[in-house]
């Protein structure tokens, strides 16, 4: 009886990797535990341990392949002697464990906050997917573009801001000597050094105080959390310190702050790791937040957002971090802060999205367009401040509205575009707006639960049906 | 009428030498500025409590008095470019730093001639240009952020210390923990002052706290720590210098335990049902810091006609800001929508 070895999984997101060494050969005898082979993606490297006794009777992909898909068979064990060993190709036996020091990898980070890291986890598929989108219309032409991931949008940012402001730095949990818990800041430690790629210990509500309280002497802290979920240690900073005392100063005292990392759901991570904070934080007047959905967004915002002499919330997405996209290459290349960008031209209805949704509204834009529906996607880009009048000229040219975000619908982002579409263009509506965003419950950890609770492509197409009256 | 002023920003400055710590007391002339000054924050506050039974200053208002010795020795200690943050028990922060009381009090009225232009009042006031950095209100937030503001020193290696005031209820707060450590391991120059007035709001400290003495609260960290009279301005001057010296020296945080007693109530709607009257009154009879100085200063040469002098002109310059505080106009209607984000350059 024999059993596969599939391709394991460093983290929730990861979908390939490179197999970048056998430590056995053909023929081999393995004990359960021994370690078999050496995996690596972009952000880091794993060991690959067998998890029954057998023979390696033949090793299905060489070393050095890269791009080896999860869950792919990559070798083929003979039971041996106990002959029940007999674990089919969708359950993977291999088992991964981190290598420590430097190369290690988010799991473990995720670990250390109490999320759980699913290994082969299921992904969002028509997140993960390669957004197929028609060219977005141009705004202005920065010239020649390179297609680069969102993560490396982000460290190119950070990197030519602080290359032109020594007042600039970053400070975040493993931000420095391990590069960064999900390798935004690869690099960065190395260019910079120690004083201006700080690492913290896990700390959020002090350290987060600490880079306010250097702020207000003009000093431009990023302050990374490793994920928003933990930013809510640190709310009242963020509130009451932050975003309040310029005000309360009568204008003497800023705050050049730019609080970053990702947002939202991830993939598996349950509850406590797995939200959406954009109308937490656009709640409060003092703070501006952004939500980038492409690499050109990720950079063109980050780069704003360090510049801005106010506390800006950058709302990134992990599952975007490795999606490439088409980014302007010029030195100067920067985004303004509120304003949206339409990604598709339509006539029917007008999609707004931020973030990881406007990928999926685009696909569902694709679709309704093979029915005869034409959708005009706005992607925000900016939550706060909110640039309604994009969205109104696009809703008095489709006259109907479709919002879509992963956060609850309650008290959400969608429910406040719907009111202000409805405050300037009531009468250009032929239909009520509806909203799509994630459900009314906490993120579940079942795959298929967490599919059921997140905005889908179907959700999309179907609230544009209710808003066309076509259902 | 303030904000002229304040236009000034931290500038790099070489590093500070470490003064050498005095052991003696202090002359003549600066125990007479510590009077004046310790008075100008008494008379201020006292002038504070009418002006809010007459119904002109509104909402919270923590008053100060009792404790002026703490803010007046610590300032003593402090160089250009230092900085001072505190938590919503301010005005005598403010005053030690050197902000006008008239600025200060017209503030408390919610007046346009206020350092917020009214629109932070009694808990939240700053000026950069005095290293003032406020007037936070939430309970223990501002340790975190002088902490940040000592990184920013050490960032821009700049000499300068931070001083980190809060009571002994916020020492129960969990960021201050988190700031010990953060200050520790980068070693931050902060001096952490404790002022250990015995009542966070009404709970005694033995009501709320199972650390009897705060001083230690940095031992996991080895940060040294010390109990100071708080009472005496030449006591916490003299634990000042130890501990500013320890911060330029760059050996990392300090933290000093101020036992301090403040004569009135939290704020000014305090029923004082916690303690008695007669544990009030023996403080004041027998500990009070500017009844201490004056009769230190007569017994060491100064003549009567020297401290009338003093209190003459501190009378004043209190009268001179309450005439202010009710004068300047209310801030302008426009002022509601200003201020809440910075302009892009």
């Amino acid at each position: 009886m024999g059993a596969t070895i599939l391709m394991p999984a460093l983290s929730p997101t990861m979908t390939e990797g490179k197999l970048a060494r056998w430590l056995k050969k053909e023929g081999d005898s393995v004990a359960a535990g021994d370690v078999i082979a050496e995996i690596e993606t972009d952000k880091a490297t794993m060991e690959v341990e067998a998890v029954d006794e057998g023979t390696l009777t033949k090793l299905l992909v060489a070393e050095g392949t890269e791009n080896v898909a999860v869950n792919s068979p990559i070798a083929e064990i003979d039971g041996g002697d106990g002959g029940n060993a007999s674990a089919g190709p969708q359950q993977p036996v291999s088992n991964a464990t981190m290598q420590g020091g430097e190369t290690g990898a988010i799991a473990e980070q995720a670990e250390d906050h109490g999320a759980v890291a699913a290994r082969g986890a299921q992904e969002r598929p028509e997140a993960k997917a390669e957004p197929k989108m028609p060219a977005a219309e141009p705004e202005k032409d920065w010239g020649e573009t390179k297609s680069i991931t969102v993560r490396e949008a982000l460290r190119d940012a950070m990197a030519a801001e602080m290359r032109a402001d020594d007042k600039v730095f970053l400070m975040g949990e493993e931000v420095a000597q391990y590069q960064g818990a999900y390798k935004i800041s690869q690099g960065l430690l190395d260019e910079f050094g120690p004083k201006r790629v700080v690492d913290t210990p896990i700390t959020e509500h002090g350290f987060t105080g600490m880079a306010v309280g250097a702020a207000f002497t003009g000093l431009k802290p990023i302050v990374e959390f490793m994920t928003f979920n933990f930013s809510m240690q640190a709310i009242d900073q963020i509130v009451n310190s932050a975003a309040k005392t310029l005000y309360m100063s009568g204008g003497q005292l800023g705050c050049p702050i730019v609080f970053r990392g990702p947002n939202g759901a991830a993939a598996r991570v349950a509850a406590q790791h797995s939200q959406d904070y954009a109308s937490w934080f656009a709640h409060v007047p003092g703070l501006k937040v952004v939500a980038p959905w492409s690499a050109a967004d990720a950079k063109g915002l980050l780069r704003a957002a360090i510049r801005d002499p106010n506390p800006v919330i950058v709302l990134e997405n992990e599952i975007l971090y490795g999606q490439s996209f088409e980014c302007p290459t010029a030195e100067d290349f920067i985004l303004p802060i509120g304003k949206a960008k339409v990604e598709r031209q339509g006539k029917d209805v007008t999609i707004v999205a931020y973030s990881i949704e406007v990928g999926l509204a685009m696909q569902a834009a694709e679709k309704l367009a093979e029915e005869g529906i034409e959708a005009e996607v706005v992607n925000l880009r900016t939550i706060r401040p909110l640039d309604i009048d994009t969205v109104v000229a696009s809703v008095k040219k489709t006259n109907r509205l479709v919002t879509v975000e992963e956060g609850w619908a309650f008290s959400g982002i969608g429910g406040e575009v719907a009111m202000q579409v409805i405050e300037h263009a009531f009468d250009h509506l032929d239909a009520p707006p509806v909203r799509v965003a994630g459900k009314d419950v906490p993120m579940p950890y079942a795959a298929n639960l967490e599919k059921l609770a997140l905005p889908t492509i179907a959700d999309v197409i179907d609230a544009v049906k209710q808003a066309t009256y076509r259902k | 009428m303030v904000k002229g002023a304040e236009a000034g920003t931290t500038k790099r400055r070489g590093r500070a030498k470490a003064p050498p710590a005095d052991s003696s007391a202090l002359p003549q002339e600066r125990l007479l500025q510590a009077y004046r000054d310790m008075l100008l924050i008494r008379r201020f506050e006292e002038k504070a409590g009418q002006l809010y039974g007459m119904g002109l200053i509104g909402g919270f208002c923590h008053l100060y008095i009792g404790q002026e010795a703490v803010v007046v020795g610590m300032q003593m200690c402090l160089q250009p470019g230092d900085q001072v943050i505190t938590s919503y028990r301010d005005h005598g922060h403010m005053l030690a730093t050197g902000m006008e009381a008239r600025g200060v009090m017209a503030e408390l009225t919610g007046r346009e001639g206020g350092y917020s232009k009214g629109k932070g009042g009694s808990m939240h006031m700053f000026s950069r240009e005095k290293g003032f950095f406020g007037g936070h209100g939430i309970v223990g937030a501002q340790v975190s952020l002088g902490t940040g503001l000592a990184f920013a020193n050490m960032y821009r290696d700049n000499g300068n210390v931070c001083l980190t005031y809060y009571g002994e209820g916020a020492a129960n707060q969990g960021q201050v923990y988190e700031s010990y450590n953060l200050a520790a391991l980068f070693k931050l120059p902060v001096v952490y002052i404790i002022e250990n007035n015995r009542y966070g709001m009404g709970t005694s400290m033995e009501r709320a706290s199972a650390s009897k003495d705060r001083s230690k609260d940095g031992a996991p960290w080895n940060i040294p720590g010390e109990q100071v009279d708080g009472m005496d301005v030449e006591a916490v001057r003299l634990a000042g210098e130890r501990a500013v010296a320890h911060c330029r020296e760059g050996k990392g945080p300090y933290i000093l335990e101020m036992l301090t007693y403040r004569y009135r109530g939290h704020s000014m709607s305090d029923p004082a049902k916690y303690r008695t009257r007669e544990e009030v009154q023996k403080m004041r009879e027998q500990h009070d810091p500017i009844e201490t100085a004056r009769k230190r200063l007569l017994e060491r040469g100064q003549d009567e006609a020297g401290l009338k002098t003093v209190d003459d002109d501190v009378k004043r310059i209190v009268a001179e800001a309450a005439d202010f505080a009710q004068s300047s106009p209310e801030p302008d209607e426009s002022e509601l929508w200003t201020d809440i984000l910075v302009e892009a350059r």
